[in-house]
């Protein structure tokens, strides 16, 4: 029955505590093809391929390859079979060097090896599929991109025949995105079999052959790439149709209501981060900033909240100086912060919703009197907060780590607009969010906007950059590259911008 | 039949009340098994402690006299654990309480008993509370680590008290015994009725009142709260750490302090060596026994109170060391620290929940 089925996964059952991760997920690869794993945050996709990697055991069903049930106990299992797996989080060594880390990888290391061998064998490799590394370097000096070469060399090297990647392209920038669909590309010439873990929608269409749609652990569908586009996709991913419209009105933005002025600041190590930042953002304008992550984005925000010391330079708000006031005296000047990492920074996971909620204005009227906190207040205002936002609280008592993170997010974002903000500081707001959540929440940031509240949208997703922002601005290593009207840019420019190339330069190179 | 255990994705709202209980209970077992080894009939040896701990007007009178510093030093111990800051030098913060308590005594005279006790409370007060915040300076301008800072300052209020009942406040009139004098009878804690106890544990009992309404019902306590479980959100929301780690610190000392000033106002009317037999350290285990609840800290030190009462009746009938009631205290701690751990899983019996075979494989083109 395997009619040339290279894999074929039958009836996955996996249940983690509290979460059916794949409920009866069929799933199946033909030799050759690059095949897609679509699906929101959450829909199970590493699950699936952990099972098939051999990292897990699924609850119920089967997996067999090439027509053999396969029974994996370890991944070691899966690799003899040729299996090899990506993660989403690198899985590398960082006092190691590249060399030593795809050492680590083979199967039956022997203690001494020939090195030599080993190092024209990953050149080899490397040359064969368009990938530069050096051998020599160690982990903790390469990008997150190269870290990403090394551990897809890792798995070529151990010859696997069926490559699969969890959100691979989630760390790289536009460009070295490319450079990665090229190398998967070649891959597939020579007949090898590739799964790409996606949810972003363009980067499915442009590489794979075929498609299968997770939503909420179950397949939504197998479908070929040339009989489907992305708002099928989309619709199939989210369970209706394309939910992916923000309505956003033409609008003239007003006047300038923030300035960064040759801002310097060092990140956490003392290495200078914010080499000079000058820019502004007007009333009723959405600013985009774009930019891999790590080039000062969120030292960046984290200055202008007073969260982190500015060296030299100046931040003024309606033309008053605010360099140097603590996060509290920003917070009271009409300026809102989302932070990028809402579990660690934007809440205390271990309290309640009110406690959540108050959590920027406890100190002051109406939700303390004097010394005490007013909570008949405190509870209508829960009350109101989670029906306007429409929050998915359970019981009120919980702690909210228990929430989901659209519900999550909708407790921030309800809390920093409930004094109506002139200006909003919102760093990677969707990150890790589904569709539904992620349109929720940009709508929200486009309501300020229309408001009159002027915003700063940090995100190194290009897809949210261009649908709501007015500007956007580029970062890259510490400086802005360059200032583009929305209307202007396009993602070529912006790719460009974001590798830290100037706009009329890219000749040169 | 299959038996997994899982981690609990909710904790269970029943874990705050069983995982105190099955602590003790574990503890309680284990320690049988010591008694046993030791050749004792570990049920004779509960009953024992049991009865002399609670089992007549007298005992239960000796217990909670015991309670009352551990009620006050837990839950000044407790507060500062709220915002994990690790402050095991109640000790010290009650030795310097009773100092400063026993100076005002000893030095000023006052015919109102009302005046005086109320100065030895604040002066205590004061004490301890700058013996805990010296600490709490150190850790948030320094970052000096608590946990050793407040055991150095055990050490040195401990032998500050030797050097005074040795030295400079010693009894004149009393040959060589290291006390101070015996209070005037207006620095003494009067007795609640007829009984033994004193009005010490009143004191406690409304602090432990104003302890839950000062971390539940105020913005303070509210800074607390978030700052002892999010350092990043305390920052983010604006809170100046510093300022209630020093606060917190104060606070803790202070209650700590003030069991030293009803140790001596209460028992002892001087200052004397070895005032206390540890209260200081069993309220870390008192507090987490409460787990950190004021409220909860009041049964839990009524507990611990009855433990060193009954320990101590075992030494006299049953004739077993002291260090039992040290060991059945340990092994509380210890357990009540895996308990935690414990009521994060649970254990699952049976065949597994909602499994439905899957749905007849639709063709997919
Ligand atoms: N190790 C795990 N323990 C508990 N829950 C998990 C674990 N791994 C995944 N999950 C849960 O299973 C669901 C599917 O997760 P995952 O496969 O990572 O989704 P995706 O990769 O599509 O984002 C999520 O609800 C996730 O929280
Ligand atoms: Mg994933």
């Amino acid at each position: 029955m395997a009619g040339g089925k290279l894999v074929e996964m039958t009836d996955i059952t996996k249940r983690f505590p509290g979460v059916v991760a794949n409920s009866c997920v069929c799933f199946d690869l033909v030799p050759g093809e690059i095949h897609a794993l679509l699906g929101e945050n959450g829909a199970g996709k590493s699950t699936l391929m952990s099972i098939l990697s051999g990292e897990y055991k699924p609850d119920e069903g089967s997996v067999s390859v090439e027509g053999v049930e396969a029974r994996f106990h370890s991944p070691q299992d899966a690799i003899k079979l040729g299996i090899g797996m990506v993660h989403q989080h690198f899985m590398l060594v960082r006092a190691h060097t590249v060399m030593e880390n795809i050492m680590l990888g083979l199967a039956g290391t022997p203690f001494f090896m020939d090195r030599k061998k080993l190092e024209a064998k990953i050149m080899e490799t490397a040359v064969q599929y368009d990938m530069k590394v050096d051998p020599g370097a160690y982990i903790w000096q390469l990008s997150v991109g190269e870290q990403q070469r090394v551990e897809i060399l890792k798995a070529l090297i151990r010859n696997t025949r069926i490559l699969i990647l969890d959100e691979p392209t989630a760390v790289l920038t536009p460009k070295e995105s490319e450079t990665l669909f090229t190398t998967l590309r070649r891959f597939r010439e020579e007949g090898r079999t590739a799964i790409f873990i996606s949810h972003k929608l363009d980067e499915v269409m442009a590489i794979s052959d075929r498609i299968t749609i997770l939503r909420s652990g179950k397949n939504a569908g197998t479908i070929r790439r040339d009989e489907t586009d992305e708002k099928d996709l989309a619709g199939r991913m989210v369970g209706k149709d394309s939910l992916f419209e923000v309505k956003k009105s033409e609008k003239q933005s007003g006047g300038e209501i923030l300035k960064f002025n040759d801002v310097h600041a060092n990140n956490d190590r003392g290495i200078e981060a914010l080499k000079g930042i000058t820019l502004s953002l007007r009333e009723g304008e959405i600013l985009g900033i774009a930019g891999v992550a790590g080039n000062g984005q969120k030292e960046l925000a984290e200055c202008l909240f007073g969260l982190r010391k500015i060296k030299t330079g100046t931040v003024s708000f309606n033309n008053k100086d605010i360099t140097g006031f603590n996060p509290r005296k920003i917070r009271e000047a009409g300026i809102s912060y989302i932070p990028e990492d809402r579990i660690a920074t934007g809440l205390v996971s271990s309290l309640d919703f009110p406690d959540n909620l108050i959590l920027n204005s406890y100190f002051k009227l109406p939700v303390s009197k004097g010394p005490f906190l007013n909570f008949k207040y405190i509870k209508e205002w829960t009350k109101k907060t989670i029906e306007d936002y429409d929050i998915k609280v359970g019981k009120i008592k919980n702690p909210v780590g228990l929430l989901s993170g659209g519900n999550l997010q909708k407790l921030i974002l309800a809390r920093e607009f409930a004094d109506n903000p002139k200006v909003v500081i919102a760093a990677s707001p969707s990150r890790g969010l589904d569709i539904g959540a992620t349109n929720n929440a940009r709508k929200l940031l486009v309501e300020q906007r229309d408001r009159g509240a002027g915003v700063i949208l940090i995100s190194e997703d290009l897809e949210e950059i261009f649908q709501i922002s007015d500007r956007i601005a580029v970062m890259y290593e510490g400086k802005i590259m360059g200032i583009l009207d929305a209307k202007d840019a396009d993602r070529e420019k912006i790719g460009l911008l974001m590798g830290g190339i100037k706009l009329g330069q890219e000749a040169d190179i | 039949m299959k038996i997994s255990i899982e981690k609990r994705v909710e904790p269970s709202p029943l874990t705050p009340y069983l995982s105190p209980l099955v602590s003790l209970a574990l503890a309680l077992i284990v320690c049988a098994v010591i008694f046993k080894a030791a050749g004792a009939n570990p049920f004779k040896a509960y009953r024992e402690m049991f009865m002399g701990a609670f089992g007549s007007d007298f005992a239960i009178e000796a217990t909670l006299i015991k309670a009352t510093p551990l009620i006050l030093c837990g839950l000044g111990v407790a507060a500062a654990f709220r915002m994990q800051l690790w402050n095991i030098g109640a000790e010290g913060q009650l030795y310097v309480g009773a100092i400063a308590a026993s100076w005002v005594a000893l030095n000023y005279g006052f015919n109102q008993p009302l005046i005086s006790l109320g100065l030895m409370f604040l002066a205590a007060a004061l004490a301890g509370g700058i013996w805990g915040m010296i600490p709490g300076i150190l850790k948030a301008f320094r970052g000096s680590n608590e946990v050793i800072t407040t055991l150095m300052m055990n050490y040195i209020a401990i032998f500050l008290t030797s050097y005074l009942v040795y030295g400079p406040w010693k009894d004149p009139t009393g040959y060589s015994v290291p006390m101070t004098a015996l209070f005037n009878r207006n620095s003494w804690l009067p007795k609640i009725f007829d009984t033994s106890v004193h009005g010490g544990i009143i004191i406690a009992l409304i602090l432990v009142v104003l302890s839950w309404i000062l971390f539940y019902k105020t913005r303070w306590g509210y800074e607390i709260r978030v700052s002892g479980a999010n350092e990043k959100a305390a920052a983010y929301s604006g809170m100046n750490a510093a300022k209630n780690i020093i606060l917190v610190m104060f606070f803790s000392g202070a209650l700590a302090g003030i069991a030293g000033m009803s140790e001596t106002a209460g028992i002892q009317h001087r200052l004397q060596q070895g005032l206390s037999p540890g209260y200081g350290y069993t309220a870390i285990i008192v507090a987490w026994l409460a787990r950190l609840h004021p409220a909860a800290v009041v049964v839990s030190a009524i507990l611990f109170g009855g433990l060193l009462v009954g320990g101590d009746q075992l030494q006299i009938s049953m004739s077993m060391p002291v260090s039992v009631s040290n060991i059945l205290q340990g092994l509380i701690l210890f357990f009540v620290l895996g308990g935690e751990i414990l009521f994060s899983y649970k254990i699952k019996i049976g065949g597994k929940s909602g499994h439905q075979p899957c749905p007849a494989a639709k063709e997919n083109a």
